[in-house]
């Protein structure tokens, strides 16, 4: 068994080694450095284009996918060797997408096979790119009381009608996987179906929405008499919810990990160093930053740790579970604290929003960027009643 | 290695949760403080606890002990946490026997390791001189005299040195304090003319001594190691000694942290449960937290140093460091969400807070292992 791990080490390490351009082993500097994919894809660099390729040919977009679902079959031991071996060579994602992170897990629990067969391959591939149609004017952390409605017509189509608000890439997906009302005569959690339609149909219309970083990721969506064959209905009527919160639990995880994935991209107290400059004995130039850069890195560290052994107890069939609002709460709490420490010893070039050597006001905007971490996929307080109700059994108020 | 335990490292687990909750709960250390015990812990759980095979963790199976290894080591001691079990473990089993083993000629660990595993020998470790932990401060002076060394100095926070039946004394044969070259490790009979020993009695309810050394005889047989080059044998049993009190401090904060739960699912005020107030919620839901990064940390440290990883030693830093930082949130926050009950003597809360302390202070606090590991990444 080992040694057939070790055997895959070895080819995969040769594989990337000659397949992954080397302008792909960069590190990611910003949202321009990462492939979405998608109709409307725009690949920043031909060798962006060539890695999506090689990668998905292989199914290593989405390692442990079955492969008749355009994954790569791996056993969620090989994955943790390919993601180690991309660590090592500094290999990018090929390939980042909602219907990865989120929509795919969902599909592969609750979806039937045409659905499975139809999406998951896209996916993959990175033909269709999906985006998030939960959130509402209305319904933010309470979620449930959302009141998007889709009616059955006598057609076998839904009807869809309502509005969605913070739809990050709404105007740049190709499909949208929704929440709605089916039932407005149930109760609040029971009336809720979980639907996939195309961006592209009649009656859906987006405006994007500029955030405090300048940039305009995120879009309000409306749905004016939009029709929906009944067949793109993932799970029953009405059970809408346990889907939704199934996928929430993968969206969250991500969320937390895609922070310590940045976390390592480059040790801060390099950053520091050069930013700040070392006393005769290699120590920071300012003593109350080194400390504060040293209680953060031991918790990013610590943290790293915990995402690990949570993957190898969940392989060796242990642990707690229900684990992702930890994740999300504690990985999204220290990026933005990264974020402001990076600020901090950058000093006033943090501050350059754009002319020479502003970078695009990079620095500037992913600090802002980050602030949202807490508060997409659920924020950090809804996160903390979670692990109060769910993980700790506390009584409701 | 996986962040996982195997399937013997789960038996030490739940023979050692059962073996401390049952033969050596809090109450045993209330009635030892309460009575003013001279050794401050009890001998005949001190031999059990070697039938058990758990003071033989350290020492390889070819000295008598079992080798189980340091992973082993701190879910023992992660269940002496829980219980505030009192006894020689971390002093003797685990810092004297991972310098004896690392440090030790054939005969000093045919002579020692035998009997230390089978707990009827007490070896304790004599470092420290200042207040603050600073291993490689050594003033204490080891002079050449005949075929041996006379050594005069003074050392302090000897944990269980009141009880020691053999030290070991850290001197400086060359250099100044501070270096780390220079210093020789010795093992000294505590009953040597010249040594004397006062046992000092701390917050925690537990011992530990002064020693003074005045122009005491040593042989050349008893040194450890070679002359000159005791600073590494030492790191590496206070290495094993911070990871264990890692452990320690993560049973500490997961009993704590319990114990609190506990109190908020079931005490009333305003005509509720006072789990159900959402202030109280979002910091135990926080704690959940810290103390599943603790224990990350902590089996982290224990499996590279079973590994023999060269990261090893960066790692004890990192558990060392969150492991106290969270048994001190930990206890505080329980004494705080107890009320008033939290603050009497009747009720155990408040010597889980005292350990806390004094763990968190024992070869290192946070801020000494947070200052470690920048060094090690060189900032
Ligand atoms: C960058 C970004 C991208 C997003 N992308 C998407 C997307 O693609 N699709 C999508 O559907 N949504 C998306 N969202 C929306 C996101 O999920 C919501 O913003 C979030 O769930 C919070 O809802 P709200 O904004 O209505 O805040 P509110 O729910 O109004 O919360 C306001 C404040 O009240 C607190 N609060 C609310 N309820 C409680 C409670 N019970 N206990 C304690 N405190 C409470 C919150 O924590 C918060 O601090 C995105 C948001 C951001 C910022």
């Amino acid at each position: 068994m080992d040694e057939e791990l070790e055997g895959f080490r070895r080819d995969t390490a040769a594989w990337l080694e000659a397949n992954c351009p080397a302008a792909m082993r960069q590190p990611v500097e910003s949202e321009r450095d990462v492939c979405w994919g998608g109709r409307k894809a725009r690949f920043s660099s031909d060798d962006q284009r060539l890695w999506l390729e090689r990668m998905a040919d292989r199914g290593w977009t989405v390692p442990e996918w079955p492969k008749i679902y355009g994954g790569g079959g791996l056993s969620r031991d090989e994955h943790k060797i390919l993601q180690q071996e991309m660590r090592r060579l500094g290999c990018r994602p090929p390939l980042s997408s909602f219907g990865i992170w989120m929509l795919g897990p969902a599909l592969l629990k609750y979806g039937n096979e045409a659905q499975k067969l139809d999406h998951l391959p896209k996916i993959a591939r990175g033909e269709i790119r999906w985006c998030q149609g939960y959130s509402e004017p209305g319904a933010g952390s309470d979620l449930a009381s959302l009141r998007t409605s889709a009616i059955l017509q006598a057609d076998g189509c839904f009807l869809v009608n309502g509005e969605k608000v913070w739809t990050s890439y709404a105007d740049k997906a190709d499909w949208i996987f929704c929440l709605v009302r089916t039932d407005p005569a149930a109760a609040k959690h029971l009336g809720i179906s979980f639907l996939l339609f195309d961006m592209a149909s009649p009656g859906v219309s987006t405006s994007p929405i500029r955030l405090i970083s300048g940039y305009s990721p995120f879009c309000q969506t409306f749905f004016d008499n939009v029709r929906v064959p009944q067949e793109n209905l993932v799970g029953a009527p009405g059970k809408g919810w346990d889907i939704a919160k199934y996928l929430l639990t993968h969206e969250r995880e991500m969320i937390g990990g895609m922070d310590m994935a940045s976390a390592g991209r480059d040790s801060m107290h390099q950053l520091a160093k050069t930013a700040i400059g070392t006393d005769s004995e290699g120590r920071l130039n300012d003593s109350l930053l080194r400390a504060d850069i040293a209680r953060h890195e031991m918790n990013a560290l610590a943290f790293a740790l915990t995402l690990e052994r949570v993957k190898d107890e969940a392989r060796a069939g242990q642990g707690v579970g229900a684990l992702s609002s930890m994740l999300k709460y504690y990985g999204t709490e220290l990026n933005k604290e990264r974020q402001e420490l990076l600020m901090s010893f950058a000093g006033s070039d943090s501050l350059m929003w754009e002319g020479p050597d502003s970078h695009d006001g990079d620095m500037a905007k992913s600090w802002l960027r980050s602030r949202a971490n807490s508060i997409e996929g659920g924020t950090s307080e809804v996160q903390l009643n979670i692990i109060a109700k769910r993980v700790l059994q506390l009584p409701g108020a | 290695m996986a962040l996982v335990l195997n399937d013997e490292q789960r038996m030490v687990k739940d023979s050692a949760d059962g073996f401390f909750a049952e033969h050596a709960p809090v109450a045993q250390l209330r009635k030892l403080r309460d009575s003013n015990s001279a050794d401050g812990f009890d001998r005949a759980l001190w031999a059990k606890m070697a039938d058990m095979g758990f003071t033989g963790v350290a020492i390889p199976e070819s000295h008598g002990g079992t080798g189980l290894g340091m992973v082993a080591a701190g879910l023992i001691q992660e269940a002496i946490g829980r219980n505030l079990s009192l006894s020689p473990f971390l002093s003797s089993a685990i810092v004297a026997a991972t310098a004896i083993t690392r440090g030790g000629s054939p005969e000093q660990k045919a002579a020692l390791l035998p009997q230390m595993a089978a707990a009827s020998r007490i070896v304790a470790l004599a470092a420290d001189e200042r207040p603050r932990h600073a291993p490689a401060h050594v003033e204490t002076r080891a002079e050449a005299s005949g075929n041996g060394f006379r050594l005069t100095g003074a050392k302090r926070f000897v944990l269980d040195g009141h009880v020691a039946d053999r030290l070991i004394v850290s001197a400086r044969t060359s250099g100044e304090a501070g270096d780390t070259d220079g210093i020789t490790l010795f093992l000294v009979d505590p009953n040597a003319a010249g040594v004397s020993i006062e046992r000092r009695r701390m917050v925690d309810s537990r011992n530990v001594a002064a020693i003074t050394f005045d122009d005491v005889q040593v042989d050349g047989a008893d040194m450890l190691g070679a002359p000159g080059e005791g600073h590494a044998i030492l790191e590496a049993a206070l290495d094993a000694g911070r990871a264990c009190l890692a452990a320690e401090m993560l049973g500490v904060s997961a009993q704590s942290f319990d114990s609190t739960v506990d109190y908020l699912r079931s005490r009333e005020q305003f005509g509720r449960k006072i789990g159900s107030f959402q202030a109280l919620q979002h910091r135990a839901a926080h704690l959940f937290c810290e103390v599943e990064l603790a224990r990350s940390a902590t089996l982290k440290a224990l499996t590279a140093l079973d590994e023999g990883s060269d990261r090893a030693a960066f790692y004890v830093s990192l558990a060392k460091a969150k492991a106290g930082d969270v048994a001190k949130l930990a206890t505080n926050e329980a004494v705080q969400m107890h009320g008033g009950i939290g603050m009497t003597d009747e009720f155990d809360i408040g010597f889980y807070m005292k350990r806390a302390r004094a763990a968190g202070e024992t070869f290192g606090d946070s801020a000494f292992h947070g200052d470690r590991m920048a060094r090690m990444m060189r900032y």
